[in-house]
């Protein structure tokens, strides 16, 4: 099923304001502007404050030298803390630790996820059960995945992937000390992978049944079908699902903090808690809130590019 | 942008989409449902382990080869049970008043925003899904210092206000696809039998967008239950919620697995329960309310 | 305002007219054993209700260090050490408690051992109280010892312990030759870290406050635990903490384990541990000094925003005071009581049969741990496995964790001492400024 239509303008107001005339129709219309923003604004100005008045303290902050547990040392030190910043290697690590982890999850989740969504668009005994087993790892409380997957499943002694690893000589692997995104990069794909086989199944279902089938009267093989019809048909969805699945990736927090975190050392920290290292284990106030600002210019670089294409998947009328 | 003439097809979540029929033999579709009941249940088996391990003693939990049958006992359950109350009293409080407090924010906003919309609609479901994008991270600093300079560290109220903000975009995208989704002929004739905008909630709009109503509420019922970064910075003991009732088991010291899996087990059951109970609604849900 | 801060959440709900006292502690055995213990605390004083904040050590060190210093007044009572103690005091941060451990009755602040009370005192007032104290002592496995026909000398030197962990260690028999905390954190790897840097001749910085952590002893130092921990370690080193590495030894995965003296309590707990008995306890291994024990006290403190700290004091007493060790030791295990902070401890008749094996070892490291004197050559700062200035969290975890990436081979030990020795200096060039 497509996206919604485009808002349909005018319904139910053309009747009222269609008889009036000259400076009465301007009053009227700037009445009914605010008749129309009422219902709009508790919800507008709650966001605003809640989300924006902090970032400006994140600003202010961002600008000054701010040890929270050496007190007087704050002071107004303008951009160093910006220069800091892009000095510091641990920061690059963090950033390219992020991209990593991200377009690591994004793509294998996609991947597997389209692979389940096609097993399970054809009919077979016991469909629905295997799909309620199949979406269960996205329900799951993250930080509980998180720590079952430290605990019972990489600990290199008693965990379940080095028992299973075992009779093929790779029993043995530290897998949070030795392979720390790879290890975190598999627990989130875990997560991940039913979220991208939900949306995409959507995507599947909603294909036109009827020209696959005059496909496949005219002879063509399921994977010519698959390329020519299905791919197109399901790029929307890929789309929509790689820059959702994007948007809530980049920002983990949960799996890094109880795997590993960020560790050993800092090789696995990604940006969030890199920062959040800084804010809360460094109290380098200061320096934590440049950091805030510089992740956020990033991420307003490549939402503005992500959002033009979310739009048009959100808006587009169905053709 | 695509090149498709297909009209858009029927109700796509049911389970009858009728593939078209592979031309090989079924041998095929024997090896491709044993290849999807083999996946389903890898991906399942974490879960199942979890579940499983709950049950066990500690000394049993520590074993190099994974036990699978073993005397089961309830204490670690009981053990959680006890512990994590207060958790889950303030995750359930935290978590229902958001969402009743999202629901009553967003549905007048998705209004504003669709069946009267506003001018500047586009701008402002961007402005309203940018605030989704932007890293928490950025605002935990003056979050926490303006908190605590007023004294309400560790208040159940703010997380409360905090999850609202947090849920109301994806709230708004989608009450605004599902009241977009009544016919227009259906609210003008209710115009037309002279039913003020209070009336048109009651009889039209609301019932016809209970569904879509109880499917943003599942959404935002599954975020806040699950959210960790502010939870985790922000409480300290009187408002904790239960994800930072599993913090506890870092570094914990002793043998504790069993006891863990219990309470993953138990942290986990609400949301997937409701996530199993209500499949259709979370397409809807996760894709924003673009996809049906 | 106050409403809201009335109905702050479930802890604070059906309080009643109790006052609540919220304590954050650290997730060591010997604070779950008085957390299990309190409700006899609060049956003795039904005006008071508890509520406990128990995270692990780096976890509880951040929020207790972002509460108190921004006076975010989450907590009544915070569980510090000898590190903060002095520095907080100074800041005004902490209530003053000479006066109230004076004015109670049987409390006796003088009990307390003398290294460890002038280590949490500022200008000789006492700013928290030693929940226990400790310093570090090798621990080894005399049935191996005996098995392999090896003998552990009653000083040892690092050397010698490392010659005696290549012959035990049998990865093959799961049986690593020694334990060594790897995990990053200012605490964690870099406690017993320091205490090799000082024994090796190395320190943190000179006199001048030139950071001196690539000197030639300072690298030999980092360079003999890194390689020791790499080739005699337990598997999963990077991530073992003082809870990671009890357990490994308490199963019997090694033959040794350089610690905190307070290990005594998990290792002859006859539930937990499986070489209850088996034990030897030596004093820490040295080089070029004579002691190398580090000095260090879990302490509890009130932080001036507490609205309670008449009750807070209450239950602060109560788990340091005379009474509480014989209460652990009766409902508990006598091995379990809180070792290393009052002498009349080791005066209790069951206590002393319960550890004799180490309760000379853990004494006298106590006695000889000297936080103003920890170096071969002459430092500006106190301390033996930290160094007490505020920024010392910042760049002790930073250190940490470079050196935990080496444990785990992420990098070389090489570019962990280099990227440590930057981040110090830059640290050094603020205090050499001042002067």
């Amino acid at each position: 099923m497509t996206a919604t239509a485009e808002a349909p303008a005018a319904r139910g107001s053309s009747a009222a304001t269609q008889q009036q005339s000259g400076s009465d129709k301007k009053q009227s219309a700037s009445r009914e502007g605010w008749v129309r923003r009422a219902p709009l604004l508790p919800a507008l100005i709650f966001a605003i404050i809640v989300t924006q008045v902090p970032f400006l303290f994140t600003l202010y902050y961002s600008l000054q030298s701010w040890n929270l547990v050496r007190p007087g040392s704050r002071s107004f030190v303008g951009f160093d803390n910006y220069i800091a910043v892009f000095g510091d290697r641990v920061f690059r690590e963090a950033a390219l630790n992020t991209i990593l982890i991200t377009g690591g999850c994004v793509l294998i989740s996609l991947l597997i996820g389209l692979g389940l969504a096609l097993l399970l668009d054809r009919p077979f005994p016991g469909r629905g059960l295997a799909r309620t087993l199949l979406i269960t790892p996205f329900l799951v409380m993250p930080v509980a995945g998180a720590l079952l997957w430290k605990t019972t499943m990489f600990d290199p002694t008693f965990g379940i992937v080095n028992f299973v690893l075992g009779p093929f000589g790779g029993g043995d692997i530290d897998w949070l000390s030795t392979y720390p995104l790879a290890a975190i990069i598999i627990a989130l794909v875990w997560q991940w992978t039913p979220f991208m086989m939900l949306l995409l199944l959507a995507g599947l279902q909603s294909q036109d049944r009827s020209s696959l089938e005059a496909a496949a009267v005219d002879g063509a093989g399921p994977f010519q079908m698959f390329v020519s019809i299905t791919l197109p048909h399901m790029r929307r969805y890929i789309e929509l699902s790689v820059l959702l699945g994007a948007i809530y990736i980049v920002n983990t927090f949960d799996h890094i903090y109880m795997m590993t975190s960020g560790g050993p050392g800092t090789a696995s920290a990604n940006l969030p808690f890199y920062i959040y290292q800084r804010a809360f284990l460094g109290f380098d106030i200061g320096e934590a809130a440049a950091m805030g600002v510089v992740v956020v210019v990033g991420t307003i670089i490549v939402a503005t590019f992500a959002l033009r294409v979310i739009f048009k998947s959100f808006t587009q009328e169905t053709s | 942008m695509s090149t498709q003439t297909s009209t858009p097809s029927k109700e796509t979540t049911s389970d009858v989409g009728a593939a078209p029929k592979r031309s090989r033999g079924p041998t095929s579709g024997t090896a491709l449902t044993v290849l999807t009941w083999f996946l389903a249940l890898t991906f399942f088996f974490p879960i199942f382990w979890m579940v499983v391990t709950g049950f066990k003693n500690e000394s049993d939990a520590y074993t190099e080869t994974p036990k699978l049958f073993f005397a089961p006992t309830l204490s670690q359950f009981n053990n959680v049970l006890d512990k994590a109350a207060p958790f889950a009293v303030n995750s359930l409080v935290a978590t229902t008043a958001s969402t009743i407090l999202v629901v009553l924010l967003a549905v007048p906003a998705a209004y504003a925003l669709s069946i009267r919309p506003v001018k500047k609609t586009q701008d402002v479901l961007f402005f309203f899904i940018s605030t989704k994008m932007l890293p928490l991270v950025a605002v935990i600093v003056p979050l926490y210092v303006i908190i605590g300079q007023i004294g309400a560290l560790d208040n159940i109220w703010v997380m409360i206000v905090l999850y609202t903000a947090m849920n109301l975009p994806i709230a708004v995208w989608m009450m605004r696809s599902f009241l977009l989704e009544i016919p227009g002929e259906v609210l003008e004739a209710a115009a037309m039998d002279g039913a003020g905008l209070a009336k048109m909630w009651r009889h039209v709009m609301i019932p016809m967008t209970a569904p879509g109503i109880a499917a943003t509420a599942l959404i935002c019922v599954i975020f806040a239950w699950n959210e960790f970064f502010f939870a985790v910075n922000l409480t300290a003991s009187a408002s904790s919620t239960v994800p930072v009732y599993l913090v506890g088991f870092i570094a914990s010291q002793g043998l504790y697995f069993a006891q863990l899996s219990a309470a993953a087990t138990l942290a986990s059951l609400p949301v997937v329960i409701a996530g199993w109970i209500a499949q259709k609604q979370l397409v809807r849900g996760l894709s924003m309310g673009a996809i049906k | 305002m106050s409403a809201l801060a009335a109905c702050g959440g479930a802890g604070t709900w059906g309080s009643g007219s109790a006052d609540q006292i919220v304590v954050a502690i650290v997730t060591n055995s010997q604070m779950t054993d008085a957390i299990s213990l309190s409700d006899k605390f609060e049956a003795d004083n039904p005006d008071i209700s508890l509520r406990f904040v128990a995270l692990s050590e780096n976890e509880a060190r951040a929020k207790i260090t972002a509460s108190v210093a921004t006076d975010g007044g989450e907590f009544d009572v915070v569980m510090i050490s000898n590190y903060e103690t002095p520095m907080w005091a100074e800041n005004g941060w902490l209530v003053n408690l000479q006066p109230y451990a004076e004015q109670t009755e049987g409390y006796d602040p003088d009990d307390f051992i003398p290294t460890v009370r002038e280590s949490l005192s500022y200008k000789d007032d006492l700013y928290s109280v030693p929940f226990y104290g400790e310093s570090s002592f090798l621990v080894y496995r005399k049935d191996l010892f005996k098995k392999a026909g090896l003998k552990m000398p009653a000083k040892p030197t690092w050397p010698q312990v490392q010659d005696f962990a290549k012959q035990l260690d049998d990865p093959e028999k799961g049986l690593a030759g020694i334990c060594l905390r790897g995990l990053a954190g200012w605490g964690e790897v870099l406690a017993p870290l320091d205490t090799v840097i000082n024994t090796f001749g190395g320190r943190w910085f000179d006199q001048d406050w030139n950071a001196t952590l690539d000197s030639p002893e300072s690298k030999e130092a980092i360079n003999f635990y890194i390689d020791t921990v790499r080739q005699y370690g337990t598997p999963g080193a990077a991530q073992a903490s003082f809870a990671e590495c009890a357990t490994q030894y308490t199963q019997g995965n090694a033959a040794m384990w350089y610690d905190a003296t307070s290990m005594v309590g998990t290792v002859e707990s006859k539930e937990d541990s499986k070489v209850v008995g088996k034990n030897g306890y030596v004093q820490a291994p040295v080089k070029e000094t004579d002691h190398s024990g580090w000095l260090y006290s879990w302490s509890l403190g009130i932080p001036e925003t507490s609205e309670n700290p008449e009750a807070a004091w209450k239950f602060l007493s109560w788990m340091t005071n005379k009474e509480y060790m014989k209460l652990v030791g009766n409902e508990i295990g006598w091995a379990s009581v809180p070792p290393g902070s009052r002498l009349s401890t080791y005066e209790i008749p069951e206590y002393a049969k319960a550890a004799k094996a180490f309760a000379k070892p853990t004494l006298t490291a106590m006695k000889n741990a000297d936080q103003d004197d920890p170096t071969v050559d002459p430092v500006p700062y106190v301390g033996i496995q930290f160094v007490r200035i505020p920024e010392f969290q910042d760049l002790g975890t930073r250190v940490g964790q470079q050196m935990s990436a080496a444990i785990a081979g992420q990098i070389t030990t090489e570019e962990a001492i280099a990227q440590s020795q930057a981040y110090a200096e830059a640290v050094g060039k603020t205090y050499q400024e001042d002067n």
